[in-house]
């Protein structure tokens, strides 16, 4: 007798344990049952989920923290259309994720079919690519091809959906390893004719700064980027998603640029002569005003994607190709450069304008995270939401090794935090992973806490609750004369007995003297997840900040006494 | 022809879903097409799409960057400027009674137009050519009476032995 033919479903879990998929996350319904019925047999484990969009963080998350893809398995409709948020977080941000969809049968493609939601035509601007299967024998080929898509040149999410009938037709078509994608284009190997001229504009910058992004994180290009630091002898600032690639403590680092950066960051950006990105996409939080934005300066980009080349603004040089494969070929013909007063004046701003917070009246944030920092000496995992929490983690706790911070940059997407936490657990196991969160974006997932405590990861989640929506109360206390509209977070849960509710381990921080103590109790809790609920000062900013499009001369480092005009750029 | 059109030539995947990937990045960043021509080529899984639009420069430039991307888009090139040869094609309805023909046909076979439908009272002139002859034909035929005017959109072909 001969074997029984695989359905597609089958083979299509054949196919991720071959992409060395270890984790996928899911949530299952009725058009995504074959798959679910595949992975039944499979040796790649399940992360049962609470909402489909918590799924798509996971894999994020996971994906953030190792380098390997995140996998999610949805099903149709709805299912598919809460994965949404997750797509467009990963995809902002350059996170490898694929996303596996159930769909109806073929043949009821376009008749309002119940649970039918044309997934692919709704996602088209959040993926870097998408498949509607039609065929089961396409199934192979359509993986390979996701995979391969999702995790090489600037990574990003793609999708695929899967009808019924597809999936739970035989496939006869065998593995490939090869892909056919003539549109599809990967950047060559720098142009040793660029890279010359690259070190000829450094050897004459007096006042360089190294501008490090997500695309240092991703190209895992930290290591050369500080030996060209240090053979410059240059400083180096990073971007919010650049955490991490470069050591924060390192003495040459002077932290986080932009909006919300250090203001010795800010001022080196301001007052340099030459300017590098390294995978960093001038977003609008760095550069502020752009006619302004180092107007004086030479500005070179380094950067995989040919599309961000003059996006943003017209660099005076622009390196295609994978941020470790320049900077390593770049640093044998650079050489050390006379910057001994310039490293001195940088030293001197981080003197003179340290990162500050009042030290009375009332437990703060910037204190709470300021111990994180002392506690986890940057050898943590830190995954944060989106607002003042985050501002403050990205100024107060410093990254010291390559994906381990994890911030929703260019979405901006509430809730993001907690469970991209549960998934860097995941692919971390036995490392302790901070999540650190506000008292609204963890309201937006907390669903989640069933997903942690089931995996018994040892997640903590840091709850940075202050009772409102601290980033829209502070513009609104800044430019809109403290005219608080829609940011009460009034009727909030007592989070720790909503922990002890899931089973969880819970403990509160009400005053300043407990947050050592409570801090490492909970750092020591490795015996699955654990919840801080820290209640910090209700009104509270988040200082140094340049107001949205301003140049950076209209940085300010404290609460001006008068009146601020309204923001031109951009939320 | 207004400065700031543009001719966009596209050689995509031909397969369903295509168009909506490359309309969308024009659309995102508010940019009208204006006229947009689709054929397959032949041979091949591929299609050749010819897009003309108009509208500043620098924003034009980030489409045909994100066009590159687009994984189904082979090649995008924009030609404004380039030696090609753009041709497009109108079909004009034109009112005409007998008094009126023999300018009309006048007309035709100036500008080497064919007569594709004769009618008591109207006719059917077919035009090939460059954008300004057309126009030209247009504003000619206007006074007389255009009942129904469908012109084809531009397609475009590299000079010389270069594929486009």
């Amino acid at each position: 007798m001969e074997p029984k033919t695989p359905t597609a479903a089958e083979v299509l879990i054949q196919c991720l344990q071959r992409e060395g998929v270890e984790y996928v996350f899911g949530y299952p319904g009725g058009n995504a049952i074959p798959l679910f019925d595949a992975l039944y047999d499979a040796k790649i484990k399940l992360v049962l989920v609470r909402h489909e969009q918590g799924a798509t963080h996971m894999a994020d998350g996971y994906a953030r923290a190792t380098g390997k893809p995140g996998v999610v398995v949805v099903t149709s409709g709805p299912g598919a259309t809460n994965t949404v948020t997750g797509i467009f977080t990963a995809q902002m941000d350059s996170v490898p994720l694929v996303v596996l969809c159930g769909q109806t049968i073929s043949p009821m493609l376009g008749k309002d079919a119940f649970q039918e939601a044309d997934v692919t035509g709704i996602t088209y601007q959040v993926v870097k690519h998408s498949y509607l299967v039609k065929s089961p024998d396409d199934v192979p080929r359509v993986m390979r091809e996701a995979f391969h898509i999702a995790t090489t040149g600037r990574p990003g999410p793609v999708l695929v959906d899967l009808p019924k009938d597809v999936t739970s037709a035989p496939c006869k078509a065998k593995y490939t390893s090869e892909v056919d994608l003539p549109g599809y284009h990967l950047p060559k190997d720098p142009e040793p004719e660029d890279l010359k001229l690259l070190a000829q504009l450094l050897s004459r910058a007096k006042k360089p700064v190294l501008y490090v992004g997500n695309g240092a994180v991703i190209s895992n290009a930290g290591k050369a980027i500080t030996l060209l630091a240090e053979k410059l002898n240059a400083p180096v600032v990073n971007s919010l998603l650049g955490k991490g690639a470069v050591p924060e403590d390192h003495p040459l680092h002077l932290g986080m640029l932009g909006m919300h950066g250090t203001a010795y960051a800010n001022k080196a950006v301001m007052n340099c002569d030459l300017i590098i990105s390294i995978g960093a996409r001038w977003d609008d939080r760095i550069v502020g005003k752009l006619s302004e934005f180092c107007a004086e300066a030479v500005k070179i980009h380094i950067d995989v994607d040919p599309a961000e080349n003059g996006k943003i603004l017209q660099p005076d040089l622009f390196v295609c190709g994978d941020a470790r494969a320049v900077i390593e070929e770049l640093l044998p013909f650079v050489h050390k450069l006379d910057t001994a007063d310039w490293i001195k004046q940088c030293q001197a701003w981080r003197k003179q304008y340290p990162l500050r917070y009042p030290k009375q009246g009332g437990l703060r944030a910037q204190h709470v995270l300021e111990e994180l920092d002392r506690l986890t000496r940057g050898k943590a995992i830190l995954t944060t939401d989106v607002g003042q929490h985050q501002m403050w983690a990205a100024q107060f706790c410093r990254s010291t090794f390559n994906r381990s911070w994890l911030s929703s940059g260019g979405a901006g997407t509430m809730g993001y935090g907690f469970p991209a936490a549960i998934g860097a657990a995941i692919g971390n196991p036995g490392k302790p992973v901070w999540a650190i969160v506000g008292d609204g974006g963890f309201q937006m997932t907390l669903c989640e806490m069933a997903t942690a405590m089931l995996q018994k990861v040892p997640v903590k989640i840091l709850i940075i609750n202050n009772r409102y929506l601290g980033m829209v109360r502070q513009w609104q206390e800044l430019f809109f004369d403290n005219r608080y509209s829609g940011v009460d977070m009034e009727g909030s849960p007592d989070f720790v007995k909503l922990a002890e509710a899931y089973g969880m381990k819970g403990f509160h921080i009400r005053r300043s003297g407990d947050v050592r103590r409570v801090l490492k109790a909970a750092n020591d809790y490795m015996d699955g997840p654990c919840l801080i609920d820290a209640e910090v000062v209700k009104e509270d900013n988040v200082f140094p900040m340049i107001p949205a499009g301003a140049a950076y001369g209209a940085m300010i480092v404290e609460k001006p006494k008068q009146k601020l005009e309204k923001p031109v750029g951009g939320t | 022809m207004s400065a700031n059109t543009h001719t966009i030539s596209l050689l995509v995947a031909n397969k369903p879903g295509v168009l909506v990937r490359v309309s969308l990045v024009f659309a995102r960043r508010s940019y009208n097409i204006e006229s947009l021509v689709v054929s397959p080529v032949t041979g091949s899984n591929f299609s050749r799409m010819t897009i003309t639009c108009s509208g500043d420069p620098s924003t034009l430039d980030q489409i045909v960057g994100q066009l590159g991307k687009l994984v189904d888009v082979v090649q995008a090139i924009d030609h404004t400027g380039g030696t090609v040869i753009e041709k497009e094609m109108a079909l004009i309805k034109v009112r005409c009674s007998v008094p009126d023909r023999t300018q009309v046909l006048q007309i035709c076979e100036h500008f080497k137009g064919q007569t594709v439908d004769f009618g008591g009272e109207s006719l059917v002139l077919q035009f090939a050519g460059g954008t300004d002859k057309l126009d030209a034909i247009i504003g000619l035929l206007r006074p007389l009476g255009i009942v129904e005017l469908v012109r084809s959109g531009k397609i475009l072909m590299a000079r010389g032995i270069d594929v486009t």
